[in-house]
């Protein structure tokens, strides 16, 4: 191998491999759709550890977004005296935008890297293995449950997200730009109104969808990240770094396209 | 049952086998001891198709097991049963679960029957008591022990055992060789056994083979190999037991 060919081989081979491991994970987990009768305990669980143990963080993030988006916002309406307008501006940013990524980046941090230190452990100690000797499968048993748990899973916590953070925002209008609370949650709904888009707002609509696709993303990440871990308790820490650091570039890339994809 | 020829395998550097000859018949167990480090474990992972040999080929039940694909290899990995040199438990199952996992995700058997099953090997093994702990708080002998009730719970034709008898003490060592001696007797299971245990070797072997430096020293039953006068196995040995 000449220098050149090693560089490429060092840098561009790897993230290639992983990509390839990734999408033949998702693509097993499709397949496997029909088994959810049969691994919808092990789904539940792990709806209830990736929604309940989230929560708190989705729910304080979101408000906090909320306040933010109202405050920087309202003060620039202000100037030109549309104040009033915070509720829509709000609501826009917080249902289209920020509510599906910030979930997604609180998803990726907290249940993406659990997943890869649980599964990375589980390939280190053989267990994996063990469990390809008894013909166990492996992407049914370990892999289906936690992708579908977060796919369904991401969406609640998404809307969760948008509700408090518009709440966040009406506190910011009430205490800060001088707005009445009913005025202010008029002209966030007002940004909701219309149904042309399958009979859902568009705006609900572009949410769901995004926050669907990222808990699937971030989950098969998470997994396929785990899976590939290799050297002991090192390869572990890497595997997890990789994990929420892939996921969130993927959000970050994804929420582009599929933006574009919705209000096009 | 079991056919090894000519199998080379060469990990960066390092040449592990260097055409690795053997075969063991149906109700037969061969026990192969060697140093540390010298590849005992890689001969037992070219058995269950973890490895691949890079020159020579691999038959159990008359099947190159390189070339099986996904399905095949698992059809034949169902008629084979594995104790991990390092038990491998699934840790956030309990020992219960651990041994019903494989006829859980594997077989269609009721709930009844998984419970009577897994119930009954646990009595092999002497395990019943800790049915309901998980991996982490049992000690490293025990864990070995459900392993071997894992191994053993879907009735593999073949079973591969990698150092049974490390870290149990030596009357468990015993009970664990007799066991696998019954096993061969009454159910007529195949097996191939890597050891550091002349004990073991001796209560377990058809034949005992003395592995290093990539090859067979030695094979042959067991007292011809204990009483050999091959000066590298006697070292390795020690002096037999007379
Ligand atoms: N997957 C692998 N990649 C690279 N080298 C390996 C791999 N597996 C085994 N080796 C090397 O092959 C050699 C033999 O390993 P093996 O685990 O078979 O030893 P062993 O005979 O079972 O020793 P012990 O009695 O200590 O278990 C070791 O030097 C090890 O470093
Ligand atoms: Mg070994």
């Amino acid at each position: 191998m000449n220098p050149l060919q090693r560089i490429g081989a060092r840098t561009l081979a790897p993230p290639i491999e992983v990509a390839g491991f990734g999408l033949g994970l998702a693509l097993g987990v499709l397949r496997r759709l029909p088994q959810i009768p049969r691994r919808l305990r092990t789904t539940l669980d792990q709806m209830y550890l990736c929604g309940v143990k989230t929560l708190l963080v989705v729910l304080f993030v979101g408000f906090f977004i909320g306040m933010i988006l109202a405050l920087q916002l309202g003060y620039e309406l202000a100037r030109y005296g549309q104040q009033e307008a915070v509720g829509f501006a709000v609501a826009v940013a917080m249902v289209r935008e920020m509510a599906p990524v910030m979930t997604a980046v609180v998803l990726a941090a907290s249940v993406a890297s659990a997943m890869a230190a649980e599964l990375g452990t589980m390939k280190v100690q053989e267990e994996i293995t063990a469990l390809d000797v008894m013909s166990v499968d492996v992407c049914g048993y370990l892999v289906f449950p936690r992708v579908i748990g977060m796919t369904l899973m991401a969406p609640i916590l998404t809307n969760l997200a948008s509700i408090v953070g518009i709440l966040g925002g009406a506190v910011i209008a009430q205490t800060q730009l001088g707005l009445d609370f009913s005025g202010y949650m008029r002209n966030a709904m007002e940004s909701l109104s219309d149904n042309s888009f399958f009979g859902l707002p568009r705006g609900v609509y572009c949410s769901q969808i995004k926050a669907l696709i990222f808990g699937f993303t971030i989950a098969v990440v998470g997994c396929a990240s785990g899976l590939q871990a290799q050297n002991g308790a090192s390869g572990v820490g890497n595997s997890t770094r990789a994990a929420v650091r892939n996921s969130i570039i993927l959000i970050i890339v994804l929420n582009f396209f599929l933006g574009k994809l919705v209000y096009t | 049952m079991i056919r090894f020829e000519n199998v080379h395998k060469t990990f960066g550097q390092q040449h592990v086998l260097r055409g690795v000859d053997f075969s063991v018949d149906k109700g037969k167990s061969l026990v192969i001891m060697g140093p540390s480090g010298s590849g005992k474990s890689v001969i037992i992972k070219h058995l269950i198709g973890l490895l691949h040999p890079d020159q020579g080929s691999v038959h159990i039940l008359g099947k190159d097991v390189a070339s099986l694909d996904q399905a095949g290899l698992q059809q034949l990995r169902k008629d084979m049963g594995y104790l991990f040199q390092h038990s491998a438990l699934i840790n956030w199952l309990s020992v219960f679960d651990n041994i019903a996992l494989p006829l859980r995700e594997t077989t269609s058997m009721s709930k009844n029957s998984i419970e009577a099953k897994v119930m009954e090997v646990l009595g092999l093994v002497k395990m019943e008591d800790a049915r309901h702990k998980f991996p982490s708080q049992i000690s490293g002998g025990m864990q070995k022990r459900v392993g071997l009730a894992r191994a053993l719970v879907t009735e593999p034709s073949i079973i591969l055992y990698d150092e049974p008898e490390a870290g149990l003490d030596p009357e468990m060592s015993a009970s664990v060789s007799h066991m696998m001696r019954r096993l061969k007797e009454e159910y007529g299971m195949t097996s191939v056994t890597v050891t550091h245990s002349v004990n073991c070797a001796l209560t377990v072997a058809d034949t005992l083979a003395v592995f290093e430096h990539g090859r067979f020293l030695i094979s042959g039953p067991p007292t011809e190999v204990l009483n050999s006068d091959h000066t590298r196995v006697r070292e390795f040995l020690g002096a037999p037991i007379d």
